[in-house]
């Protein structure tokens, strides 16, 4: 296929080494001083600096080789195929589905449901703590904020920016609450979340006459003015330190997880005394809440608040002329995601026993945001997929101890789980701007229900 | 008396660096439309090249006069920062013009990410001081006024105007003009509108690296993630000045400047940042075009 197209396109290595030479040009005038040159404080911590001139070379050769590459071979090998395609007349969307697709959900639900006694054949007891706890339940935590914030972002269109807010709402709510009136987890995850979605509403209330791009600022202001309150506020929430030693929940009441307690579940049970078993217990809590955020969710598109929502995403102005209240339209999703968020919130206290404000900073709202957009707005499966693979992706860095013997004793693979996660949120945006999951079942149908390409439907203007 | 007039001198100063890096937002909010989420980071970039630039030439050069020293630096960080601006758009943000809207923010926000993650790899997560560059400090009455600070607001005001005279003077301004009021109708009549982005792109990020390295000057320190604060405050900036508008830009970073430093003079210093987010919500909710702002018609 290439010798094909280098006949038609002669100039096309020329090209292609010229394209390479350029991008290396420019990845030496990018790196020369920020790879090219270290900075350091030496031992009088005078800031000094030397020269890494191989990684900088390495650098610019990556640049160089991989347009040269994409030049000369990838797009032509790409175009010829998409015009194989578009010659063959064979539509893409097949109505055949394998059986792992058609069946994919129940098999995911069984999978989770047996996922910490498998992680607990497989690892041990203590082995599978870190995959209970640091996969499962971490990435669970993930889609169901994700699953919050697709309420407001993927079914009614509106950008938030500042969705941690509500989480940090519920955490302390939580952490609050059960530290200074001993109320238990079971009483105040619902309380969490209906002060979550309170201050949904009040938040809500003023901004949301504006449009998309201004709403998602002023949501990212309030966002920070929570966390920098949380932080300055510190007769109550004792500011950086953050609050320590929240109380666990409970088996319902009837038995505790704390080791002194004399209905010990373990004790209760005659099972040996380790942690995993609260871990498995709040797994299955938290499966429990993204089961009932996606139940909520599914039913709700279907009744007319979630179709109000839906017309909204697709075009205010003719659901304004069509008779729907749009303030009260955006003020439900808003509210009805914060509740999602505080739900999520109380149980990450509950579950890290310490809250701080360091955990609701920006960053972790663009995370969830990304999240969603990165599954494919209103998708609730692409969203999970999307969590699985970003969150569970930078969790695994951690884990590549092997890389210390690649790279030497001093790398760190943490410190690159950021920079990574950055990086594939551009990289999946330029490759499928609609993210995992681009086609839409329809919530309103015609006599079928007929897969729409995401490219049909589109996101409010706010 | 003087303390109030120190607090102006003091905010003026704050007010130039952020109506800089504000011009970049407003820029290319108003030509394409999209919160470049990623120019606060592009700040901290400018801000790191001249660090480095600072740290190769003292080390080379003992002695340098003080001036050659600051040339080489706004002039080496302008050009590096342009350079990352144009490939940041070139790569991330062209390819999606015409998607869907969220998708340029969403890579935005992930430049902005990957950006301050890529200088914590590379330089280390420590803050980097460096010693005093200028230390001239006058006196007036009980008034302190120092070298820096004056340096800052006059290279500020010749950047202004030299960028009036880029923008309302010469076919590259009328290109970028006409860009920012009608995209396809400026195409038709000839204008490269690619090209016209590119370059507002480079504009951009070589104010936001003057910003930048005078900020470094002024703080003596700079940090990985020191692109995020004064990022939202310059958005916050352009907000209050009318988003699009160029002397609105100014017109909200040195108000953003002067509430700043008035605000921690005489309420509490904990709370300036809350400050500027609370005036941001504020003038979003009940006066979203800004100060200088047009009004804008929605459409069917």
């Amino acid at each position: 296929m290439t010798t094909q197209l280098e006949k038609n396109e002669p100039g096309l290595m020329a090209k292609a080494v010229k394209e390479g030479v350029f991008a290396g040009l420019i990845a030496f005038g990018m790196f020369l001083l920020f790879v090219g040159i270290e900075t350091y404080q030496d031992i009088n911590n005078q800031l000094v600096w030397r020269t890494r001139w191989g990684l900088l070379a390495i650098f610019v050769a990556i640049a160089a080789i991989g347009r040269f590459l994409t030049v000369g071979f990838i797009k032509p090998h790409l175009d010829s195929r998409k015009l194989a395609k578009a010659k063959s007349g064979v539509l893409e969307i097949s109505d055949q589905k394998s059986f792992f697709h058609k069946h994919f959900l129940k098999i995911a639900l069984l999978f989770l449901v047996c996922y910490p006694f498998l992680a607990m054949l497989i690892f041990g007891r203590q082995g599978s703590l870190k995959y209970v706890d640091n996969f499962g339940i971490q990435i669970l935590i993930y889609v169901m904020l994700a699953w919050g914030l697709n309420i407001v972002v993927g079914l009614a269109g509106l950008l938030d920016l500042g969705y941690v807010a509500f989480y940090a709402v519920g955490a302390y709510s939580y952490a609050l609450l059960s530290a200074n009136f001993g109320f238990s987890f079971w009483l105040l995850l619902p309380l969490a979340g209906i002060l979550a979605g309170f201050w949904g509403i009040i938040l809500g209330f003023p901004v949301l006459r504006l449009r998309g791009d201004y709403l998602a600022i002023v949501t990212l202001a309030f966002g920070e003015i929570i966390r920098l309150v949380l932080i300055n506020w510190t007769d109550v929430t004792r500011g950086t330190f953050g609050i320590s030693g929240i109380a666990k929940a409970s088996f319902f009441g009837i038995w505790s997880f704390d080791v002194g307690a004399a209905n010990n579940f373990n004790k209760a049970w005659g099972l040996p005394s380790s942690s995993v078993y609260y871990k498995i217990f709040l797994f299955y809590v938290i499966l429990a809440l993204c089961l009932l955020t996606a139940y909520v969710t599914i039913r709700l598109r279907r009744m007319p608040i979630g179709r109000a929502w839906e017309a909204l995403r697709e075009d205010e102005i003719a659901c304004r002329s069509l008779g729907i209240n749009t303030v009260m339209t955006k003020l439900t999703a808003f509210a009805t995601g914060a509740m999602f968020g505080g739900f999520a919130g109380s149980f990450f206290a509950a579950r890290q026993g310490f809250v701080s404000p360091e955990s609701f900073v920006f960053l972790e709202s663009a995370v969830i945001l990304a999240i969603v957009v990165l599954g494919g707005m209103g998708s609730l499966t692409g969203i999970a997929i999307a969590a699985v693979v970003m969150v569970g992706g930078t969790e695994l860095l951690r884990e590549m101890e092997f890389l210390k013997h690649v790279f030497g004793p001093d790398f760190t693979p943490e410190l690159y789980r950021m920079l990574l996660f950055g990086l594939a949120m551009i990289i999946v945006m330029l490759f499928k701007p609609r993210g995992f999951v681009g086609s839409r079942e329809p919530t309103a149908f015609l006599k079928e229900r007929k897969a729409v390409s995401g490219s049909f439907t589109k996101e409010g203007h706010g | 008396m003087e303390y109030f007039i120190q607090q102006l001198v003091n905010g003026l100063t704050l007010g130039s660096i952020y109506g800089l890096v504000a011009i970049g937002y407003t820029m290319v909010y108003g030509i394409i439309g999209m919160i470049n989420f990623a120019h606060g980071d592009i700040f901290m970039l400018g801000g790191f090249a001249a660090l480095i630039i600072f740290l190769i030439l003292t080390s080379f050069f003992v002695g340098i006069p003080v001036a050659l020293l600051l040339l080489v630096m706004l002039i080496v960080g302008m050009l590096m920062t342009g350079l990352w601006n144009w490939t940041i758009e070139r790569i991330a943000y062209r390819p999606l013009r015409g998607s869907f809207r969220l998708a340029p923010l969403i890579t935005a926000i992930g430049m902005s990410i990957a950006l301050s993650n890529f200088i914590q790899v590379t330089q280390g997560p420590r803050n980097k001081p460096i010693p005093q560059l200028v230390t001239d400090v006058y006196h007036i009455g009980a008034l302190t006024i120092s070298l820096k600070q004056i340096l800052i607001v006059v290279i500020t005001a010749i950047l202004l105007a030299a960028f009036w005279f880029i923008v309302h003077k010469t076919p590259l301004g009328r290109a970028q003009r006409a860009t920012e009021q009608d995209r396809k109708m400026a195409a038709l009549l000839g204008v490269d509108v690619d090209r016209t982005i590119s370059i507002t792109f480079i504009m951009g990020a070589a104010l936001a690296a003057v910003a930048g390295a005078m900020y470094l000057m002024y703080y003596g320190v700079a940090s990985f993630n020191d692109g995020f604060i004064p990022g939202v405050k310059a958005f916050t900036a352009a907000v209050l000045g009318g988003i699009g508008s160029l002397p609105g830009a100014v017109l909200g970073g040195l108000l953003i400047g002067l509430i700043e430093s008035l605000w921690s003079a005489y309420f509490s210093i904990a709370y300036k940042d809350v400050a500027t987010f609370g005036i941001l919500a504020f003038v979003l909710i009940f006066k979203p075009t800004g100060i200088l702002g047009r009004p804008e018609v929605e459409k069917v």
